[in-house]
C-alpha cells in the first residue's frame, strides 16, 4: 500500500475542502492513522472504497473511544537569559483539550490484500454535540458496530438506517462505555471483599 | 418395619414400602430438565449429556424445549439483568414440583463478571435455588454429583408435616414477580421474600 | 392486534383475492431467547406471511457481560482468563489474538517452540469447532442427537489434550505476552499424534453419513445464498465469506506467527448457501490435519517464553494496536490503545459472530422458518462472543 503521506495528499486532491491530518502513534507498531473532518466523511470514505489502486472495501472494526477532558503537559527547550547567562531551560506548558468522542475505523482491502488504513472522526464534544456522520451507506459491516458505539458510548451516528440500542435494554439512560459512568450499586453480598468493593460493601451495612 | 423382615419377605417375593418412599422414587428418577443454557456452562452442559459422561441413565432422558413440560430448571451460565425477566418467567410457567440448580460461579453470584452494570449477581436474587455447583466451568462429572444431590434431596422430602416441601403447601407461593427494567438497574434489584444477603460482621 | 368479531379491520377468515391468492395478515413471532435451537441466547423478531419471512430483526445483549468495561479495570494479563470465555468453543485462539496484540503493542516476539506449540492449538482447536458445529448444525435439521454425539465424542479426544496441557478442558488461559504459560508434558506430542492419524477417519466416515445425504442435499441447497458483493461490503469473514467465493484467509494474507511454512489450501466455494459453508468447513478440517501433523513432526527444542517479556509489572509504551488472526469463526481483532499505565485504556474485541449476524435478514427473506432456523446454524454464532 501507498505511505500515509500519498494517501492523504490524494484525498485532498480527489475531494476539494476535505481536511485531513496525520495521527501519530508512539507504540512499538506505529502505525499512524487520518483524522477526517466530519463534513467530507462521507466522500473521503467512498473516494477510498472506490479508487483503484486502494480499493479498501472492507471496514474490519468500527469503535468509540471516550476521551475525557485533559491537560496536556508539553515540555519545550526555551533560550532563555537568567543571571545574564543565556540558557537552554525546559519549560513546561499546560494545555487544556476539552474531552471528545472518536469513532475509529480500520480499512482493509480484500482485493488487492493489504491494509490496514486507520480513519478517525471526533465529535464537537461530549455533552450535547456527539455527532458524527455515518459511515453505514459505504461499508454495510458497519452498520451494527456503529449501534453498538451509540449504545455504549452515546455517539449519534447521522444517517445511520436503524440507530437504536443494541447490546442493553430499550429503557436504559446511560452510556456505560464512558469513563464517567456510575454503575449500579448492588454490593450487599461480597464474599471477600478488598480495596474499593470492601468500601462499597461497607455502605450497605450502616453499623 | 425393620430391614431384617423387610429383607426376608423380599427374599420371598414380597416388596415392601411407604407410599412416600415410592412417591419420591418415582419422582427423583424421572427428573426432565428444561433445556436453558445461557452461556458456557451450558457446553458442559450438553457434554455431560452426550456419551461419555451420559446424563440419561440417571433418568434426565430429554430436555425438553418447553417450560411446560419440565420439572428441573439448570441455570448454566451467565444471567444479565437484561436476561433476568426471562428466566423468572421462564420458572413461573414450569408446573410444581419444580427445581433449579445453579450451575456455574456466574449463577450462582455473578462470577468472573460480578463487577458488571449488566450482569445480575446470582440467580438466587430472584429465585429459590436448591442446588450449586461452584466451577468455572464445572466439570461434566460435577454436574452428575448435582444430579444426585438433587435426586437425594428429592428422596428426603415428607409428604405430610411441616416439613413437606413447597409444592404440597398451598400458602406458599409457586410464582415469583418479574422484574422490571427499570433506567439504571432492575426494578425491583432483588427479591426480598427469596434472598436475603448475609450480614457481615467484619472485625475492623 | 387481536382480531374480534365486531372489529372491521381485521376478518378471521383470510379473503380470497379475484386471481385466485388469499390475502391474510403478517405474524409476528420471536424467536427466542430460550429455543432449542438458537445457540445461546438470541432473540429474532420475525414477521411471517403464512410460513414465509417478510421482515426479521435480530435482539441480542442477553449475554453482554460488559467485557470491555472490565479490560478497562485490570491488568493486560489480567484479561487473559477473560479472553478464554469469548468464543467458549475456541479459548486458545482467543488466547493467541490477545497475545499477538500485545506483543505487537510492546514489540515482543514469541520463541520458534512457542510459535510451534500455538500453531498446534489453534488447529486443534479449529477442528474441535468446526465439528461440533456441524453437529450443531445437523441437530437443528432435526437429526436429533446422532452427529452431535460422534461429534463430541471426537471432541472428548481433543478437550483431553488440550487438559494435559493447560489443566483446564474449556477455558485454558494458556498463551502469555512473549510465549506459552508451561511447556508440553512429557507424551503429550505421542497422544496429538495418535488423535492426529485417527481424524482423517473419522471424518470420512462423518462424510460418509452426511456430504451425500439426500435430506441434508435438499434441505441446504440454495438455502441462504450470500453473494460475493454483499459479503464482501458486510464485512464477513471466515468461512463464510469463502463459502461465498472470496479469497481472504488472513493466515495467507497477514502471515503471523509462522504459517507461512506451511502449505495447506483455502477452500472457496462457489453458491454460497448453506450447503457450501458446510462443505468448506469440512475441507477446511481436512487442510487443518495437513498443518496440524507437519507442526508436530517438526516441532524443535526451546524456551517457550521470550526472555525480555516482563510479567510483573508490565506497562507498555503508550500507542494503540490491532492486531488480529483467523479464529475458526472469522476474523478475531482486538484493539488495544495504551497510556503507559499497566491497565489498557480502551480494550475492544472485534467479534466475528457479531458482524457476521449484520445480513441474517438479508440471507433469510423469502425463505420458510424452518430454514432460519439452519441459516443461524451456518452463520455460526456464539453469544458469548456476539454480546462481548
Amino acid at each position: 500500500m501507498e505511505p500515509l503521506d500519498q494517501i492523504k495528499a490524494r484525498i485532498e486532491a480527489a475531494v476539494p475542502g476535505a481536511s485531513v491530518e496525520i495521527v501519530l502513534n508512539a507504540g512499538a507498531d506505529g502505525q499512524r492513522s487520518l483524522l477526517m473532518d466530519n463534513p467530507h466523511a462521507l466522500a473521503v470514505a467512498r473516494f477510498l472504497r472506490d479508487d483503484p489502486s486502494l480499493r479498501l472495501d472492507y471496514a474490519s472494526n468500527v469503535t468509540g473511544v471516550d476521551w475525557l477532558d485533559a491537560v496536556i503537559q508539553e515540555k519545550r527547550k526555551v533560550k532563555q537569559v537568567i543571571e545574564g547567562v543565556e540558557r537552554e531551560i525546559e519549560e513546561t506548558t499546560e494545555q487544556r483539550r476539552p474531552g471528545y468522542l472518536e469513532a475509529v475505523y480500520h480499512l482493509y482491502s480484500m482485493e488487492l490484500k493489504h491494509g490496514p488504513l486507520i480513519l478517525r472522526l471526533r465529535t464537537g464534544n461530549r455533552t450535547d454535540n456527539p455527532r458524527v456522520p455515518s459511515l453505514t451507506p459505504v461499508w454495510r459491516g458497519a452498520e451494527f458496530q456503529e449501534r453498538e458505539a451509540y449504545d455504549l458510548f452515546g455517539i449519534t451516528f447521522e444517517g445511520h438506517p436503524d440507530l437504536r440500542r443494541i447490546l442493553m435494554w430499550d429503557e436504559f439512560k446511560h452510556f456505560p462505555m464512558r469513563k464517567d459512568y456510575v454503575e449500579p450499586n448492588d454490593y450487599e453480598y461480597e464474599p471477600t471483599p478488598h480495596d474499593e468493593v470492601l468500601e462499597k460493601t461497607k455502605r450497605h451495612y450502616p453499623a | 418395619m425393620d430391614e431384617g423382615l423387610r429383607s426376608e419377605l423380599s427374599k420371598q417375593g414380597i416388596f415392601t414400602t411407604t407410599l412416600e418412599d415410592l412417591y419420591n422414587w418415582g419422582r427423583k428418577n424421572s427428573v426432565w430438565p428444561l433445556g436453558f443454557g445461557l452461556a458456557c456452562c451450558a457446553i458442559e452442559m450438553i457434554a455431560a449429556s452426550m456419551a461419555r459422561w451420559d446424563l440419561a441413565r440417571f433418568g434426565a432422558e430429554v430436555f425438553r424445549p418447553s417450560p411446560r413440560q419440565a420439572d428441573l430448571m439448570i441455570v448454566a451460565g451467565t444471567v444479565t439483568k437484561k436476561m433476568a425477566p426471562q428466566v423468572v418467567r421462564l420458572y413461573n410457567q414450569m408446573p410444581e414440583p419444580k427445581y433449579v440448580i445453579a450451575m456455574g460461579a456466574c449463577a450462582i453470584s455473578g462470577g468472573p463478571f460480578k463487577q458488571g452494570y449488566n450482569v445480575l449477581k446470582g440467580i438466587d436474587r430472584y429465585l429459590p435455588v436448591d442446588v450449586h455447583i461452584p466451577g468455572c466451568p464445572p466439570r461434566p462429572e460435577a454436574l452428575l454429583h448435582a444430579f444426585m444431590t438433587l435426586q437425594r434431596k428429592i428422596d428426603q422430602q415428607a409428604l405430610t408435616g411441616p416439613q413437606r416441601p413447597r409444592h404440597l403447601i398451598a400458602e406458599a407461593p409457586s410464582e415469583f414477580p418479574v422484574p422490571e427494567f427499570g433506567e439504571h438497574d432492575l426494578l425491583p434489584p432483588k427479591n426480598p421474600e427469596v434472598w436475603q444477603p448475609p450480614v457481615m460482621v467484619r472485625g475492623e | 392486534m387481536i382480531a374480534t368479531p365486531e372489529s372491521s379491520q381485521y376478518e378471521l377468515r383470510p379473503k380470497r383475492l379475484a386471481d385466485g391468492s388469499v390475502q391474510g395478515d403478517l405474524l409476528e413471532v420471536s424467536m427466542g431467547p430460550q429455543h432449542p435451537s438458537t445457540h445461546g441466547v438470541f432473540r429474532m423478531d420475525v414477521v411471517l406471511d403464512g410460513e414465509r419471512v417478510v421482515k426479521l430483526k435480530p435482539v441480542f445483549g442477553y449475554l453482554h457481560r460488559n467485557h470491555e468495561k472490565i479490560g478497562e479495570n485490570t491488568t493486560y494479563l489480567g484479561s487473559m482468563p477473560y479472553t478464554d470465555r469469548l468464543d467458549y468453543f475456541c479459548s486458545l485462539t482467543n488466547n493467541w489474538a490477545y497475545a499477538l496484540a500485545v506483543e505487537k503493542l510492546a514489540g515482543l516476539q514469541p520463541p520458534e517452540r512457542a510459535e510451534y506449540i500455538r500453531v498446534i492449538a489453534a488447529e486443534l482447536t479449529r477442528l474441535q469447532n468446526h465439528i461440533s458445529l456441524v453437529g450443531f448444525l445437523l441437530q437443528d435439521m432435526g437429526a436429533m442427537g446422532t452427529p452431535l454425539m460422534y461429534a463430541f465424542r471426537e471432541r472428548e479426544k481433543i478437550l483431553d489434550l488440550f487438559e494435559s496441557l493447560t489443566g483446564a478442558r474449556m477455558m485454558c488461559n494458556y498463551m502469555r505476552f512473549g510465549g506459552c504459560r508451561c511447556d508440553l508434558p512429557p507424551g503429550w506430542l505421542e497422544q496429538a499424534r495418535q488423535v492426529a492419524d485417527e481424524f482423517p477417519r473419522f471424518l470420512d466416515e462423518f462424510e460418509a453419513l452426511l456430504s451425500e445425504n439426500e435430506i441434508l442435499l435438499s434441505r441446504t441447497q440454495g438455502v441462504g445464498v450470500l453473494s460475493r458483493e454483499l459479503a464482501v461490503n458486510a464485512s464477513i469473514t471466515g468461512p463464510m465469506l469463502r463459502a461465498s467465493g472470496v479469497n481472504y484467509d488472513i493466515r495467507k494474507v497477514d502471515k503471523y506467527g509462522i504459517y507461512d511454512r506451511f502449505s495447506f489450501r483455502v477452500p472457496l466455494g462457489e453458491h454460497g448457501d448453506v450447503y457450501d459453508r458446510y462443505m468448506v468447513r469440512i475441507l477446511e478440517m481436512r487442510e487443518s490435519l495437513k498443518i496440524l501433523q507437519a507442526a508436530l513432526r517438526e516441532i524443535p527444542e526451546g524456551l517457550i517464553l521470550d526472555p525480555k517479556a516482563k510479567l510483573r509489572g508490565f506497562r507498555p509504551k503508550p500507542g494503540e494496536v490491532y492486531g488480529r488472526i483467523e479464529a475458526p469463526k472469522g476474523e478475531l481483532g482486538f484493539y488495544l490503545i495504551s497510556d503507559g499505565s499497566p491497565k489498557p485504556y480502551r480494550y475492544r474485541v472485534r467479534p466475528p459472530s457479531f458482524i457476521n449476524l449484520t445480513i441474517l435478514e438479508d440471507l433469510c427473506l423469502g425463505h420458510h422458518v424452518a430454514d432460519v432456523v439452519i441459516i443461524l446454524g451456518s452463520v455460526d454464532i456464539v453469544m458469548g462472543e456476539v454480546d462481548r
